[in-house]
């Protein structure tokens, strides 16, 4: 800084750094100083005072909210204007993300894929899928499961990429749940937590240079909003005025880890504010606020080039994944009030119940046909081939290496050798093609 | 980045003047030296980009005719146009320049690079190309690198500054989870191929723990980035043209001593060189010794020492230039020659990169290895102050291991 401070101070600086707000910082007041500004470079809008006080805290951030858990609206204002068939769309991928999560959990149970994670207790954040833009990028965490779903990704990609088959497009090398989708704008999930916020800044930037009026989407949970990369990237989204949501799914829980072990704060919304970033905070078993928050903040991002950030109160009614047993922190009793009390899919049933949109009938009916579409896809997914071995050593680079390619020679010339000691008939070519 | 890096950098690192902004040729176009340099150990350490030996490297281009006499160069149709004096902060400011200009999603960005970088690196790119393009971020290597992943996931080409490798680390798992893994862990579906991370690296003679090291042996134990690391200004604009426009990420290492030691006449126009490719600085028959950035220059002197002292002696020096993938083929095929190897690097020896270089030229040239193969590294401590000239694999420590293998 001191290196720099000499530009700072000359008149002559052909950088042009010095913006608006520090050029006050020459004119002196001709008021009568009652209360004088600091001249510090680091603050612009303090005042000194003679009064000694630590700020301890402000009035909690309040959560937003459109319907009760009657799926009642509160504010006939703040109803979004949607059709019968958005919001059954909606519903829909709801009751379907649930009825997926069932039978791939089981199917884990069962030893047939090695790995799962619900989403029980958070389908509403389909209502933040609704909010965006078919163009708008996404980066997720793990339990976006629902948000690709609305996009479009079908069951039949789900279960594709929970089996690691031939048809998986991340070639069977990460563990399920790991999706991705090119043609759906939804980047590729990663396990490190929080390493996606500051790269969905970059994007947001990139896309904000490009021209294009798009934003980016960016998922994470209150656990993740401890790591450094969340306090780096809205920093730099601040700073470089990225298009970004930072959407907040605060469930209470990081694994055993309760949010009152996470922070001290008021939550992850509050923090925002201390970025000079526009936060809020809504209730996230309520479809629609979230549906309009995030329609909002998006409107935000993309006329006005800021970033937002939105904390999403929600409670996780699963274990965290399925190599998990939650009931070792937590009563069986605490979960099951949640789900009966306040869940998102029986707020919206009842919100459509009240316009005559929906009834039990139509519910079982499409439970039923949807459960049968999912297994069909399930026992399709199951039976087939595994990626084709010489996949190990494609995609490290954009054209293998000469290492990569001895390598692979190898791994070819020990199958032949020990054809037996590998499970070679559930790949792809079966190693034909090393 | 730090109240140390800066008062390191106020220590040795001259404050440009902004009337000086425009035109760096007054300043730059001869060599300062300190000339009450000695190698006395009591004397005062010698000022930043003071390398004994580089002005008269033979490896150094010192005319246009020398410069242009590069066969890597052929394709580029730069063979016959102009050169210009440049020393190697001004010829990476050159390279970016062009990548600048040849690509409209590129962006430079990192710690200070607007007014010009801490190194002078990335002088006048602001105002030539807009502050948007050319910006400062704030003090966070995670979130630079992070930031830089997610611009080149969207296509665009991100040049990220570490403003010394020293201070890398914290950016480690944005390298070597994210951006390593990003193509293979999505199939192909994405990828961060538009990807470059700058650092200034190495010794500099009184750059102590955090402004000397060479990090380059733990990225080459990530498959999915590159490695590249110059020893010249001529090489260090191929290379960093070349990993620019590379669809893979790459981590480019620049010794940071060599910014205004080395001056070359470099060809002023739009050129790459080879990556994964090593090249042979000197033919011999007898020993092959093997470096990398500011070490070439080290073993230059020593291998002058070690023929001086035995008549008829032929080394054959190799610059390897990229780390990760290293070119395996010219390294072995040297050392089917000569039956010896010496390999230098200022990082310390466990698990540095020499020990990968030494494994894999015993797999394959087993029979051939006359003697054992000699690694010459730093030592197995931090990077120290005072105690650098005991500590850098210098002239002497690489000659005696010369001999060793001539010797055994």
């Amino acid at each position: 800084m001191i290196f720099a401070c000499r530009n700072v101070w000359s008149r002559k600086t052909p950088l042009n750094i010095l913006n608006r707000k520090t050029t006050r910082f020459w004119q002196f007041s001709t008021k009568a100083v009652k209360e004088e500004k600091v001249k510090f470079p680091g603050v612009t809008e303090s005042y000194f005072t003679d009064k000694m006080q630590f700020i301890q805290s402000v009035n909690p951030i309040p959560t937003y909210r459109v319907m009760d858990r009657q799926g009642k609206v509160l504010d006939p204002a703040q109803e979004p204007q949607v059709s019968k068939e958005f919001a059954l769309k909606i519903y829909k991928d709801m009751i379907t993300l649930n009825i997926l999560d069932l039978i791939l959990y089981e199917a884990q149970r069962q030893g047939r894929i090695s790995f799962y994670m619900t989403n029980y207790g958070e389908e509403a954040y389909i209502g933040s899928s609704a909010g965006l833009d078919s163009q708008d990028v996404i980066f997720g965490q793990y339990r976006e499961a629902g948000v690709l779903l609305y996009r479009g990704f079908t069951i039949d990609e789900f279960m594709n990429q929970c089996y690691s088959n031939e048809k998986d497009y991340g070639k069977g090398r990460q563990m399920p749940v790991h999706y991705g989708s090119k043609k759906l704008n939804f980047q590729t999930i990663s396990s490190p937590l929080a390493t996606q916020i500051p790269q969905a800044s970059g994007a947001a930037y990139a896309l904000k240079r490009a021209g294009n009026k798009n934003c980016v989407m960016c998922y994470f949970g209150e656990g993740a909003a401890s790591e450094g990369d969340f306090h780096a990237a809205l920093n730099l989204a601040a700073t470089m005025q990225c298009p970004v949501i930072f959407f907040c799914r605060n469930n209470g829980f990081a694994i055993s880890t309760p949010a009152f072990e996470q922070y001290k704060g008021d939550g992850v919304a509050s923090r925002g504010i201390g970025y000079g970033i526009n936060s809020i905070r809504v209730d996230g078993n309520d479809v629609w606020a979230v549906y309009n928050v995030t329609k909002a903040a998006r409107q935000l991002a993309v006329e006005e080039n800021r970033p937002v950030l939105i904390e999403a109160m929600t409670y996780r009614i699963s274990h965290h994944s399925t190599s998990d047993d939650s009931s070792a922190y937590r009563s069986k009793e605490e979960v099951e009030n949640w789900m009966r009390f306040d869940n998102p899919i029986v707020r919206l049933r009842r919100w459509l119940e009240n316009k005559n949109w929906w009834n039990e009938q139509e519910d079982k009916s499409y439970r039923t046909f949807i459960r049968k579409e999912i297994l069909k896809s399930f026992s399709k997914a199951e039976k087939l081939q595994k990626p084709s071995i010489t996949d190990l050593f494609n995609d490290v680079y954009d054209r293998p290496t000469p290492n990569i390619i001895i390598q692979r020679e190898k791994l070819k010339k020990l199958i032949e050798k020990y054809p037996n000691n590998y499970p070679l008939k559930i790949f792809k070519n079966e190693g034909e093609d090393l | 980045m730090n109240v140390s890096s800066l008062s390191f950098l106020r220590k040795f690192g001259r404050i440009i003047k902004p009337k000086n902004i425009k035109s760096t040729k007054s300043i730059f176009g001869t060599r300062i030296f300190h000339k009450s340099f000695s190698s006395s150990t009591q004397s005062p350490p010698p000022a930043e980009g003071f390398m004994p030996g580089v002005s008269e490297s033979k490896f150094i281009k010192n005319t246009s005719e020398d410069a242009m006499n590069n066969r890597e160069l052929l394709e580029f149709g730069v063979l016959d146009g102009e050169t210009k004096k440049m020393n190697l902060f001004q010829s990476i400011n050159d390279a970016m320049r062009i990548a600048l200009a040849t690509d409209e999603t590129a962006v430079i960005f990192g710690e200070d690079v607007a007014f010009g970088g801490v190194f002078r690196c990335t002088l006048g790119l602001s105002e030539m190309f807009g502050r948007d393009r050319v910006f400062n971020t704030p003090l966070t290597e995670q979130g630079i690198v992070g930031f830089a992943i997610g611009m080149a996931s969207m296509g665009h080409t991100a040049i990220a500054e570490i403003q010394f490798a020293d201070y890398i680390y914290p950016a480690f798992d944005q390298i070597v989870n994210e951006a390593a893994k990003y193509r293979y862990r999505s199939g192909g579906l994405f990828n961060v191929g538009g990807l470059l991370i700058r650092a200034p690296c190495s010794a500099v003679g009184h750059g102590g723990h955090y402004h000397s090291q060479s990090p380059e042996g733990y990225f080459a134990h990530t498959p999915g980035i590159k490695v590249v690391i110059p020893r010249s200004p001529i090489q260090a604009k191929g290379l960093l043209l070349a990993s620019i426009r590379d669809r893979n990420p790459i981590i480019f290492l620049e010794p940071k001593i060599l910014y205004r030691a080395a001056v070359e006449y470099v060809p002023i126009g739009d050129y790459e060189l080879p990556l994964g490719k090593a090249e042979i600085l000197k033919s011999g028959k007898d020993v092959t010794v093997v470096g990398y950035g500011s070490q070439i220059y080290v073993l230059e002197n020593a291998i002058k020492m070690a023929e001086k002292k035995i008549s008829g002696l032929s080394c054959e020096l190799i610059d390897l230039r990229t780390i990760l993938p290293w070119d395996v083929d010219t390294v072995v095929n040297s050392v089917n020659k000569t039956g010896r190897l010496v390999i230098a690097h200022e990082a310390p020896q466990t698990s540095g990169f020499a020990a990968e270089i030494a494994t894999t030229i015993t797999e394959n040239c087993f029979l051939r290895l006359e003697s054992p193969i000699q690694r010459v590294c730093g030592w197995d401590t931090p990077f120290p102050l005072v105690f650098e000239k005991f500590y850098v694999p210098d002239a002497i420590r690489c000659f005696d291991a010369i001999m060793e293998v001539v010797e055994f």
